[in-house]
């Protein structure tokens, strides 16, 4: 693969966007929901307590699972579309 | 039939296993050393994966930890799983053999990779002497041995399937010891779940109505311990930085561990090593979304077998303790001190807040100190499930403790093989002097790894701090770096990682003592004294983030890379022509 083609380029940057795209969520849920913004999600009650520490303890494991399979289908479509998969 | 005689088959069929397993899976080559011959299964890799990663510490410690702190310390839940989201984006083709390998490479350096195989050795050789550890303490309760001949058992079952099989035989026993693991860990949870709440799936039964009390099961819970003093399961906390660099520093250790990077060098593809990341996750989140379940289960069982009648009623009698706190008193776990004299079981928070309460009921202090890394293991005796469960869960925790071992030991020997002996000192070496070398260096770090497992220096307990504090701050960057910059160069990369690492080390030690020498730390370790309130175990963190400063300013003010290893960069970035991991 030559090293700066224009495809190339345009590979790397939707690359970056994906990783970006799914790091915010994966803040989001955890830095966010979990743990910063628990105040806010307090109203939304769950089993005896809120929201927050229901992402704490069980929300941002599922989203995460969730990032990675979504992660791992987006990069390889990528991939097949500037024709650098594996065979 | 005996418990004992039933642990002695759950354990005794376990080790058959993996052994048979080893004898099929025998290593020919270095490929199949280092890499399993890289033709490993996503779905299969993601389940060696699981249990390569989930330890003692996962199996064992986590639920009580989570038991003992409620909401602040879902840190390790988060923590211990977030780090595979930043860990697929990496998962390229490095076609190495080793991390310490990959960062030689990419900056041209034989210092980097020492720097790199020393941080990996340290990071590994404290995580798995708390493996041997474990496994040591489950030898002694559950098969009645003396904790230091348990060591031996389960070191000379590794050496038959680490030494023998490599990478090879490890990935195919951690597949069963996954198996072994995960059924040791959910079906305990299952029952105890039912028993509580009805309902069978722990994750829901946590939020679900307690059948006793008709109150929701977290606030039967939070109700329970407050009225004895311990302060609420689910209240939010106000020390949020430190939660969050806690949860960030577990996290890009994750990423950085050496021993969970290699095992994604074990499958054909780049598509595959993104699959097995999810399917490591999937297999992992099985037991993390169980574990706070059995946390807050477990401790609502404690708390109403030492108060049958409620918490404003007196607690039981000593004698009338039942036949499981019996069996932890004499491994030292439990103990008991009738501080009053009445002969009954006191168990509550012995804080000055709580000092009138305390008094008002003629209690003299706390009497029951119960160590949380029971949790788990007592988990069933609490539940009086039947005796099978019992050999399940000891089967349980030795599996957790061998295949995490066993992963860090391959991590241990590879570098000292491949990096060291290969790479610096006898580069022409043969491929089967190499594979040799490999083996001795595998039985040589089996038997530093048992003595020390048997004799535990002050830093094993220090693993959290030391082991992802060094993943973090060093490994983690370069590794980010090498592939997402092209102009980060060989002194940068150096220097970054230098600082990062001593920058935390010093945190560390400045709080925990020099070298975890008891009594030269510099601080008392208490969150007054702590720097912003950040625990020196989430300096990690921090660590990482000198790194990349120190690597991009040192970087800029020097030479570009070489245009060979700029090119470098660029093949990783794209999948085409990987193939699997492969020698120079």
């Amino acid at each position: 693969m030559s090293g700066h083609s224009y495809d190339a380029e345009n590979y790397w940057k939707a690359n970056l966007r994906l990783i970006f795209g799914c790091l915010i969520v994966w803040a989001l849920v955890s830095y966010g929901f979990a743990i910063l913004l628990r105040p806010l999600l307090a109203g939304i009650s769950i089993g005896g307590t809120d929201l927050g520490f229901w992402f704490a303890q069980q929300g941002s494991i599922l989203t995460f699972i969730a990032l990675i399979f979504f992660y791992a289908w987006r990069m390889n479509k990528i991939d097949e579309q500037f024709g650098v998969h594996e065979e | 039939m005996s418990q004992f005689a039933i642990n002695i088959i759950f354990v005794g069929g376990s080790f058959l296993l993996y052994i048979l397993i080893a004898i099929w899976a025998k290593a020919g080559s270095t490929k199949d050393f280092y890499v399993a011959g890289g033709g490993v299964h996503p779905v299969t890799n993601g389940m060696a994966i699981g249990a390569d990663w989930m330890s003692a510490a996962s199996f064992i410690s986590m639920a009580g930890l989570i038991a003992a702190g409620g909401y602040s310390n879902s840190t390790f839940l988060m923590g211990w799983t977030g780090g595979y989201v930043l860990l697929a984006p990496y998962l390229r083709k490095f076609g190495k053999f080793t991390v310490p390998e990959f960062i030689g490479d990419r900056f041209y350096s034989k210092n980097a990779r020492l720097v790199a195989v020393i941080c990996l050795i340290v990071a590994s050789v404290t995580y798995v002497i708390g493996q041997m550890a474990g496994a040591g303490v489950a030898f002694s309760r559950f098969l009645e041995v003396d904790s230091t001949m348990g060591l031996i058992i389960a070191a000379v079952v590794v050496f038959v399937y680490a030494v023998l099989g490599g990478m090879k035989g490890i990935t195919y026993t951690q597949v069963a010891q996954y198996c072994v693991l995960i059924v040791a860990y959910t079906i305990p949870a299952v029952f105890i779940s039912l028993q509580l709440t009805g309902n069978p799936l722990p994750p829901l039964g946590l939020f679900s109505t307690h059948i006793d009390s008709g109150m929701p099961i977290l606030e039967k819970l939070n109700q329970v311990i407050t009225d004895l003093g311990f302060n609420s399961y689910t209240a939010d906390i106000d020390n949020k930085l430190n939660m969050v660099l806690f949860t960030l520093s577990l996290m890009i250790g994750t990423a950085g561990l050496p021993h969970v990077i290699i095992r994604f060098f074990t499958v054909p593809k780049v598509a595959d090593a993104r699959w097995s990341a999810g399917w490591a996750l999937v297999f992992i989140a099985l037991l993390y979304l169980t574990a706070p379940a059995v946390a807050s289960m477990a401790r609502l069982n404690l708390m109403t077998t030492i108060y049958p009648d409620g918490t404003d009623a007196a607690p039981i009698l000593y004698e009338d303790r039942p036949n499981w706190v019996k069996e932890w008193e004499i491994t030292g776990l439990i103990k008991f001190e009738d501080k009053n004299n009445d002969g009954r079981i006191q168990l509550y928070n012995d804080t000055p807040a709580y000092q009138a309460e305390a008094e008002a009921r003629g209690w003299a202090g706390n009497e029951l100190t119960v160590n949380r890394d029971i949790l788990v293991l007592a988990n069933p005796e609490i539940a009086n499930l039947p005796g099978w469960v019992v050999g399940l869960i000891a089967a349980g925790g030795l599996a957790a403790a061998l295949s995490t071992a066993a992963g860090l030991l391959l991590a241990i020997s590879s570098a000292v093989s491949h990096d060291l002996i290969k790479g610096s000192i006898n580069p022409n070496i043969s491929e089967k002097g190499e594979l040799l070398a490999a083996r001795i260096s595998m039985s040589v770090a089996i038997v530093v790894a048992t003595y020390l497992g048997a004799n535990p220096p002050g830093f094993a307990a220090q693993v959290v701090a030391l082991a992802f504090g060094i993943a973090a701050a060093s490994l983690f960057p370069a590794l980010m770096m090498g592939i997402f910059s092209k102009r980060v160069n060989n002194i940068g990369a150096i220097a970054g990682m230098l600082t990062g690492l001593a920058f935390t080390l010093i945190y560390i030690f400045v709080y925990k003592g020099w070298l975890f020498i008891p009594g030269t730390n510099n601080l008392p370790d208490t969150p007054d004294n702590w720097v912003m309130g950040i625990s020196p175990l989430s300096i990690g963190a921090i660590g990482a983030i000198v790194n990349f400063a120190v690597a991009f300013v040192v970087s800029n003010v020097t030479e570009e890379p070489p245009v060979e290893i700029q090119e470098l960069v660029e093949s990783v970035r794209y999948p085409r022509g990987a193939g699997s991991a492969h020698d120079h």
